[in-house]
């Protein structure tokens, strides 16, 4: 990847990302937030995450996304009347934050010395990034974690019914 | 190779399973008691304190390093048992009084949130660290908003759940930064690293650093990334709360203290000083916000924030001392302050929460035992000599001594000295004031009855005979090697 | 080639936007949301890392986040429906306690 493509790409994610915590309705947020989702999918692709890309797509913006839409929907909710009591704190946060992002950024503005890896020019391997090298590290090294995850998706599946659903008991 | 070796993972599969069980026994169980749930997890974490006393001393490791069970592990696994057993108890007496209809789900998931605490405990990889942390805070989203029909139940679980993502987020972005910097997630690597760390790679650490620290502030409420915990203390079902306030706390301090005092601990040039700063800010502002509550569960919340600063002053000691007097403290700590929180309970009553400090008038004189209870526990959480919270904060307070902080040590008398003035106020309204109404005390509440022994007889032990636990969270923390 | 640390870079202020979303906005979905963008920021970073390292664990991490950003979704959401039970409301200060 260049920086031809790298820069336009980031632009795009910045702008999209800025239009989620700008627009008034919720319903453009969450288009915005979904067009970044997918933007970042192709910020995976060059950077050969090819299975964690297409997850990206699949579990994010499919369904997680979808899950937002899908309550906007049923609340039925209505753009925001703004406030003119938060406009002062709305400059102040978004001062500091820029602020913080300046300060944040410029140790990364440069080249990688320093930074521990093999670099980002030499030769890829063909297996990596494939659910094969995926697969081998996840049910190896990573396989608590994994087997923790299922009792994390428990743990959410009975606390959302809980509460949720209409009547209990 | 896969490494399984499941009797480091014994504590955290023990709950696991007791969890399942419940959950099992609730279909088979038809009416509408559900006291038996209750027991079977007090059973089953009873187990578990067993198997996990059982493993002092063994210091095993598994799944490629990335899982101890070494003392401090033990230490905290078996801190974590006595909040859940307790809140247990609280909470058959407690479900009992507010009709919660979701009762064997509630079992169900402070199982799930005992057994992600069992996980901080003994995760020696932020991966593990961070799923463990989840799978407890989502446990403990669910139990604040559990009492469906009322609304400041609804509205502390949302706000628990805003502020406790958004402190996700920041500890993950930590992760990250120290997975860029170090190549591994292992705690024992990162340790090896951060020593000789340079440049680039040690403005990652630092960054990295810098998030774990916000993300570890929200998690135990410390200033300034307190705001949500009177208000989430107040409306989550009080069971609930003294949960949060004693187990929760304690495992996040327990995941706090591992990273940041070992480690990190190459850093601690860095992150001591602004420890130092962030524990004057909660041990004062959390005292003198408590001064002006009128309401008891946010007067204990905003006590429990500088219960959080006083814990800090431990961690700025940075050394053994300090870590052995953190570790101490959080016991003395999970004793009195689900205490206090079984006083509260007990002086609500179905459809009558009596949280007002008002409500509190006179009702020493009419339930002696309660008002001994209660005095014991204020006393204790105050600091007066010859209960726990002295020991706790002689500890810690005499190991930022000898560390060079005599100054922090001083502005952490002057805050338990502001303390007496609100804890004393309450015992003043048991004891003096005339009543207003009557309430039902611990009279036909067995369980209530037994936290309230379990709770006041440790304090005061504590407070009398504090060598061994010391001695015992002493040998945890030297476990860290 | 561009270096891994622009990627940083861009998580970074990926991470900043989430962060100053969730204090100026007052709708609690899209508070919601921003939290969504901090936790891919944290992803783009470990991605980065991955490939700069050419180590898989940066990638396998990423499924964890996605699972617990699901699991999240999925009570946070509950949360939300039980709540708007109640108020009908998802202005934060509407909601009583939710003032900060």
């Amino acid at each position: 990847m260049t920086l031809l493509t790298f820069l336009p790409l980031s632009a795009l994610i910045v702008i999209f990302a800025l239009g989620v915590i700008l627009n008034r309705h919720p319903i453009r947020s969450a288009l915005c937030l979904a067009v970044t989702l997918f933007l970042l999918a192709v910020m995976f692709v060059f950077l050969d995450a090819h299975l964690v890309a297409a997850l990206q797509i699949i579990v994010y913006a499919g369904a997680i996304l979808v899950l937002f839409l899908f309550v906007i929907m049923l609340l039925n909710l209505e753009a925001d009347i703004p406030q003119r009591r938060r406009r002062n704190l709305t400059i102040a946060a978004t001062a500091a934050g820029l602020v913080f992002a300046g300060v944040a950024l410029r140790p990364f503005l440069g080249s990688d010395a320093g930074l521990p890896g093999v670099g980002m020019s030499g030769p890829v391997p063909d297996t990596f990034g494939t659910a094969a090298a995926i697969g081998q590290r996840l049910f190896t090294h990573f396989v608590l974690p994994f087997e923790v995850t299922s009792v994390l998706l428990l743990v959410a599946v009975l606390g959302a019914v809980v509460l949720a659903k209409k009547k209990i008991g | 190779m896969i490494d399984v070796s499941w009797t480091v993972l014994l504590p955290t599969l023990l709950a696991t399973g007791t969890a399942f069980a419940v959950l099992l026994a609730d279909l088979a169980i038809t009416g509408p008691e559900r006291d038996g749930l209750g027991w079977i997890g007090i059973v089953g974490l009873l187990a578990t304190a067993v198997a996990t006393a059982n493993a002092w001393g063994t210091n095993a490791t598994g799944f490629a390093g990335t899982v101890v069970l070494d003392d401090y592990a033990v230490y905290f696994g078996l801190l974590f048992c006595l909040a859940t057993i307790l809140t247990l108890l609280i909470s058959i007496d407690y479900i009992g009084t507010i009709s919660l209809k979701a009762g064997g789900e509630y079992y169900a998931i402070t199982l799930f949130a005992a057994a992600g605490m069992f996980l901080m405990a003994s995760s020696n990889d932020l991966i593990v660290f961070f799923l463990g942390l989840e799978t407890m805070s989502i446990a403990a989203y669910v139990l604040a908003g559990i009492w469906r029909p009322d609304l400041r139940s609804s509205e502390a679980a949302m706000k628990y759940f805003l502020l406790g993502a958004f402190a996700t987020g920041f500890l993950l972005f930590g992760i990250a930064l120290l997975y860029g910097a170090f190549e591994t997630t292992t705690l024992g690597d990162i340790a090896v690293g951060v020593g000789s760390s340079a440049g680039l790679q040690r403005t990652l650490a630092l960054g990295g650093m810098a998030l774990l620290l916000v993300g570890f502030g929200f998690k135990v409420a410390a200033v300034p990334f307190h705001a949500w915990a009177p208000d989430v203390y107040e409306g989550a079902p009080t069971a609930v709360t003294a949960f949060m306030a004693a187990g929760v706390k304690a495992a996040g301090f327990a995941v706090f203290v591992r990273i940041f005092m070992h480690t990190l601990a190459a850093l601690s040039v860095d992150w001591s000083s602004v420890l130092a700063v962030l524990a004057v800010l909660t041990m004062t502002i959390g005292n003198l916000s408590a001064l002006r509550q009128s309401n008891i569960k946010r007067m204990l919340a905003y006590s429990s924030v500088s219960h959080a600063g006083y814990l800090l002053v431990g961690m700025v000691a940075a050394d053994a001392a300090g870590g052995a007097a953190v570790l101490y403290y959080l016991l003395a700590y999970v004793l009195m302050n689900t205490g206090a929180f079984a006083v509260v309970v007990a002086i609500g009553k179905r459809g009558e929460p009596n949280e007002l400090l008002d409500d509190y008038d006179g009702v020493g004189l009419e339930h002696p035992a309660l008002g001994l209870c209660m005095t014991v526990f204020m006393l204790s959480l105050a600091g007066i000599p010859a209960f726990a919270g002295f020991t706790g904060k002689f500890y810690l307070f005499s190991a930022a001594v000898q560390s060079g902080y005599a100054w922090l040590a001083v502005v952490g008398v002057l805050n338990s000295v502001v303390s007496m003035y609100y804890y004393g106020g309450v015992l003043m309204r048991m004891f003096m004031a005339d009543p207003t109404k009557s309430v039902q005390g611990t009279a036909h509440r067995p369980y209530l009855t037994a936290t309230l022994a379990v709770t006041a007889a440790g304090t005061v032990m504590l407070g009398i005979l504090p060598s061994w636990a010391y001695e015992l969270a002493a040998d945890a923390f030297a476990s860290l090697g | 080639m561009v270096p891994a640390t622009y990627y940083i870079a861009l998580s970074v202020l990926l991470f900043v936007i989430g962060a100053i979303g969730f204090l100026i906005r007052r709708n609690l979905i899209v508070m919601f949301m921003s939290i969504e963008l901090m936790l891919n920021a944290a992803n783009l970073a470990f991605v980065a890392f991955a490939r700069h390292q050419l180590s898989m664990d940066g990638q396998v991490i990423v499924f964890f986040v996605m699972t617990v950003a699901a699991a999240e979704v999925a009570v946070g959401l509950a949360i939300l429906i039980a709540l708007f039970r109640h108020r009908e409301t998802l202005n934060a200060d509407e909601v009583r306690m939710l003032r900060w």
